[in-house]
């Protein structure tokens, strides 16, 4: 039987028109099952080639460091390596992936030049007629570096004393001059002076790995036309491929990707990691090439979850109404840019959380620091911010001797509310979810706060 | 030893689609000679459901039953353009571009099986078995399969249809952050109850309970698919997760498998119950609203607001360890 | 170099073995069963779960040369021309998978399970797919579709004994 969530048909009724539809809102198989029930189902690693090559990296082993000197010869005796690739057989070595929606500069190099800015980092490619050459290949590169002083934490980063890690000239993406996202809505600090308690604290979290269970990969065949076939994992085929073409600097016609079955992505699989140099190993080899993470590179290497840092402070009256709310939100970017600025606005364009609060301020920085750069991760720049904002929902709550709930029901924002960003909101439904919940648990709620609704105008000046 | 009990609450929206970088996506849509209709796209299904929720989408505009649909995706050179799967943007975006492109599939079916029918098209309309008829008199009528026939070999048209959703480009303003930033909004309110082991500071997460609010659950049962799962995805961030288990100390320790890369087991999940609302968005296809990304957020600080319910230790920092909880415990003992 | 002879899904195969070579590459490159997955390479995750002479391993950590002789079971083997197993009958009307590579391995993992125990608990489920990682459902959906699937066997063997 599966597994179907009941849906209660008594809220938002008028809204709702249920009943006219014939296939909506009903359970029908899902059509990719059978597929893998029967292991069927093709994932792009499912598919030989003759004459498959296989590429592997040799990786930066310090944290931030002058590279001094690359040696491939012992590399290239290894019987079965076939090429090797630095960043000279790179186009355009030098890319940001959200250059699509104009985010600029480019920071981060395919391959690394100079420079490595994070334990990891590539710097050779290594091209093999088998998975076993390229590995031993890729251990036979020696890199001569010179170490430099490494920037681990995000406010230490942004202290004027810090080293400066970015080309760029800082250690922050600059957002139209300034150097975080900001939010500025009412008046915060007059805000503070009319609330009866101040509620000030801080929050974070460490990096998390997606972990799908098919790592990052693709296959790149030439074709008898002269183009390259991309048989990619990507959870977003064109992104990949005009980012791919960019890098390549080739006519973006002369790439076909082909996917659209993934074991699994969580914003994992929005990099354009693997496609580039796969596509530069089956030109300079012209074979079909199959770069492929391994599960260590999944973990250690590809982009995880931004780690976060967040104050939040708050001023509430006696009973319970957020008058002001400031926040300092600092998103670990690690070395690179990908696609933590986008994340950081993200983030910025939740707050203060689904409240209505008549003055916010905020700074959202994305920072940059001598670690695996993070990137998307399902619900990035908003999943960490709920954490401490409901953790500071909670302890406020407490703090004040009021139920969690209701002082939740107090502040949410409903239809017609002006948010922090300046857009009225609409087809809210913060209150019925609360409600809802709480019936779920048996969590007694007031006739006054049971008869809320997201569709009543708050009936104060906002 | 003492097991101590505790329940927390958290309550959450999350935005729906990429709208600060233009975010489009196109479907196209033609009919076999025999009645089927392709769908292509150059979308990606990450195991979310795209393929069977656009299949559904188009059957229903179409009028048509699922088995006459068929979802060809993602290949650059035969689908149309599509931003990507993220972004909680897919069943939204992809979603709206199929049922524009079905729709104008639809009238040109339509215009044909009039002509077969010596009808008005405007009088015609699908039973969803198959069949175009006559409205008020369902006796005349024409399966797809003739109207299709009829298209290609007798009057020499193309059943088929453009599609395309676009949430323009919106810049925030540098000053104040204005801005235009989602296009609908899903909401959850998650109960977690917890139980801590004071000696060894493990927090077991007993059961999450959900309400969630998510437009229209287009196929309820992959919408339980997503809290369910999200819900999970959300326990094991709150207590295991993390590449860099000293971070920001240390970069070093860094787990590299799945042996030391810790998630909840299938003997380690909470009885999870749900509750769905519809609240249908004005722009959703069908009025769903994307809830793929936000099932993982709720349970969060709802697990850490029902730790320090359970034994009064404030987790501020993700994952709550039980090194994290002792130190927290002890803390409170000094 | 070693030429392989093994039975695969009933029937007789043969491969030759380069050195290194794993079962699953074995499985998946030289006879074209690509239903086991190569999730990690290390046996951590359960995604090429096969069954060797009965019993589950990891094919990825499998010899290729010391499979000379055996009898393997995969995930391409189990349906019954279009009927399926109860296992993956269960799978499908539970909607037990959502991306689908942790499928074959979690699947065969459970056939072994309820080959050597007909009528298992949940406990008994948690523990025998405990080295299949998922990382979609949240496990509950599969831990009730193999109890479901045990079910259905037993009812069918029921329904046998009558006859």
């Amino acid at each position: 039987m599966p597994r179907v969530n009941p849906i209660d048909t008594e809220y938002f009724k008028d809204e709702r028109k249920a009943g006219d539809f014939t296939v909506i809102g009903t359970t029908v198989q899902r059509s990719d099952a059978l597929g893998h029930v029967t292991g069927r189902t093709e994932f792009f690693e499912d598919r030989t080639f003759p004459d498959l090559a296989h590429v592997k990296i040799h990786r930066s082993a310090h944290h931030h460091a002058r590279i001094d000197s690359v040696d491939c010869s012992e590399a290239l005796k290894v019987p079965g390596v076939l090429r090797v690739i630095t960043h000279r057989d790179v186009p355009s070595n030098w890319y940001v992936v959200l250059r699509l929606i104009g985010i600029e500069p480019n920071d981060e190099p395919v391959l690394a030049e100079d420079r490595v800015l994070y334990k990891g980092e590539p710097i050779v490619a290594v091209v093999a007629d088998s998975e076993a050459a390229a590995i031993e290949g890729a251990a036979r590169v020696r890199v001569g570096y010179t170490e430099l002083p490494a920037v681990f934490d995000v406010e230490e980063a942004l202290a004027p004393d810090a080293p400066v890690i970015k080309q760029a000239g800082t250690n922050y993406f600059v957002y139209e001059g300034h150097h975080a996202r900001r939010l500025r809505f009412g008046d915060v600090e007059r805000g503070f002076a009319q609330s009866d308690r101040i509620f000030e604290w801080r929050y974070s979290s460490a990096p998390i790995e997606h972990a799908p269970t098919e790592t990052t990969g693709c296959i790149v065949v030439p074709q008898s036309s002269g183009r390259l076939l991309i048989h990619s994992n990507t959870q977003a085929a064109f992104f990949t491929l005009d980012n791919t073409a960019l890098i390549l600097d080739r006519p973006f016609t002369d790439l076909q990707v082909k996917g659209g079955t993934v074991g699994g992505g969580f914003g994992g699989k929005v990099d354009v990691m693997v496609e580039p140099l796969a596509c530069i190993a089956a030109t300079l080899t012209n074979r079909p090439v199959k770069f492929v993470y391994t599960r260590e590179e999944e973990m250690q290497v590809s982009s995880p979850r931004a780690a976060e840092r967040i104050y939040i402070k708050d001023g509430v009256t006696n009973d319970g109404r957020i008058l002001a709310r400031k926040v300092m939100l600092y998103v670990d970017a690690g070395a690179y840019s990908r696609h933590s600025p986008y994340g950081t606005t993200k983030a910025c364009a939740h707050l203060p959380g689904p409240y209505t609060i008549p003055n916010v301020y905020a700074d959202c920085h994305c920072v940059y620091t001598n670690r695996t750069p993070s990137s998307a991760m399902r619900g990035f720049g908003v999943t960490i911010a709920d954490f401490a904002l409901e953790s500071q929902m909670d302890r406020i709550a407490r703090a004040l001797d009021l139920d969690p709930l209701q002082f939740r029901l107090r502040n949410a924002y409903r239809d017609g509310d002006l948010k922090a960003h300046r857009k009225v909101a609409e087809g809210t439904a913060l209150i019925e979810v609360i409600q809802r919940a709480a019936a779920l648990v048996g969590h007694e709620l007031p006739d006054e706060y049971l008869a809320l609704t997201s569709t009543t105008p708050r009936g104060e000046k906002a | 030893m003492t097991l101590l009990r505790g329940r927390g609450y958290a309550s959450v929206n999350y935005p729906t689609g990429m709208n600060l970088g233009g975010d489009p996506s196109q479907a196209l849509i033609h009919a076999t000679t025999m009645g089927g209709f392709v769908i292509s796209l150059s979308s990606v299904d990450l195991g979310q459901g795209l393929k069977t929720v656009v299949a559904q989408c188009a059957a229903e505009t179409l009028g048509m039953p699922m088995a006459n649909v068929i979802v060809d995706t993602a290949d650059t050179d035969t689908g149309p353009h599509c931003m990507g799967t993220f972004a909680s943007r897919g069943t939204h975006r992809i979603g709206n571009a199929v049922i524009m492109a079905a729709r104008e599939a639809r009238d040109v079916m339509l215009a044909v099986a009039a002509e077969e029918l010596e009808a008005d098209a405007d009088d015609l309309e699908t039973d969803g078995t198959g069949f175009v008829r006559l409205k008020g008199s369902p006796e005349t009528k024409i399966h797809i399969q003739d109207v299709t026939l009829a298209a290609h070999f007798k009057q020499g048209r193309t059943i088929s249809g453009r599609g395309i959703y676009l949430k323009e480009r919106n810049y925030p303003v540098p000053e104040t952050g204005e801005m235009d930033p989602d296009s609908c909004q899903a909401h959850a309110c998650t109960v977690a109850e917890v139980e801590v082991d004071d000696e060894t500071g493990v927090a077991t997460v007993l059961s999450l309970h959900n309400a969630y609010e998510v437009g229209r659950a287009l196929n309820p049962a992959m919408a339980a698919q997503q809290v369910e799962g999200g819900g999970w995805m959300g326990v094991s961030h709150a207590v295991f997760e993390s590449t860099e288990p000293y971070y920001p100390a240390s970069r070093d320790h860094g787990p590299v498998d799945f042996c030391e890369y810790l998630m909840p087991g299938p003997a380690e999940i909470p009885v999870q119950s749900s509750v769905i609302l519809e609240r249908p968005a004005s722009n959703g296809p069908f009025g769903a609203k994307g809830i793929g990304e936000m099932t993982a957020n709720a349970p969060i600080p709802a697990i850490a607001n029902a730790i320090f319910d359970a034994c009064g230790v404030r987790l501020t920092t993700m994952p709550f360890t039980p090194e994290s909880i002792l130190r927290g415990l002890d803390a409170l003992r000094a | 170099m070693k030429i392989v002879s093994l039975r695969v899904n009933g029937a007789g195969q043969a491969f030759i073995a380069r050195p290194g070579t794993t079962l699953l590459l074995a499985l998946r490159e030289q006879l074209g069963l690509t239903g086991a997955k190569r999730g990690c390479a290390q046996g951590a995750c359960g995604s090429c779960t096969v069954l060797l002479d009965g019993q589950p391993v990891v094919s990825c950590l499998v010899p290729a040369v010391t499979v000379d002789g055996a009898e393997i079971a995969t995930i391409e083997g189990l349906a019954d021309g279009q009927v399926l197993s109860d296992v993956q009958q269960a799978f499908l009307d539970g909607f037990a998978t959502q991306c689908g590579f942790c499928t074959p391995g979690m699947i065969m993992s459970a056939e072994a399970l309820l080959d050597r125990n007909p009528d298992p608990t949940r406990d008994e489920v948690n523990e025998a797919i405990s080295g299949n990682v998922c990382r979609c459902t949240g496990y509950e959906p599969i831990v009730s579709a193999v109890l479901d699937a045990a079910a259905r066997r037993r009812s069918r063997a029921g329904e046998g004994a009558k006859l």
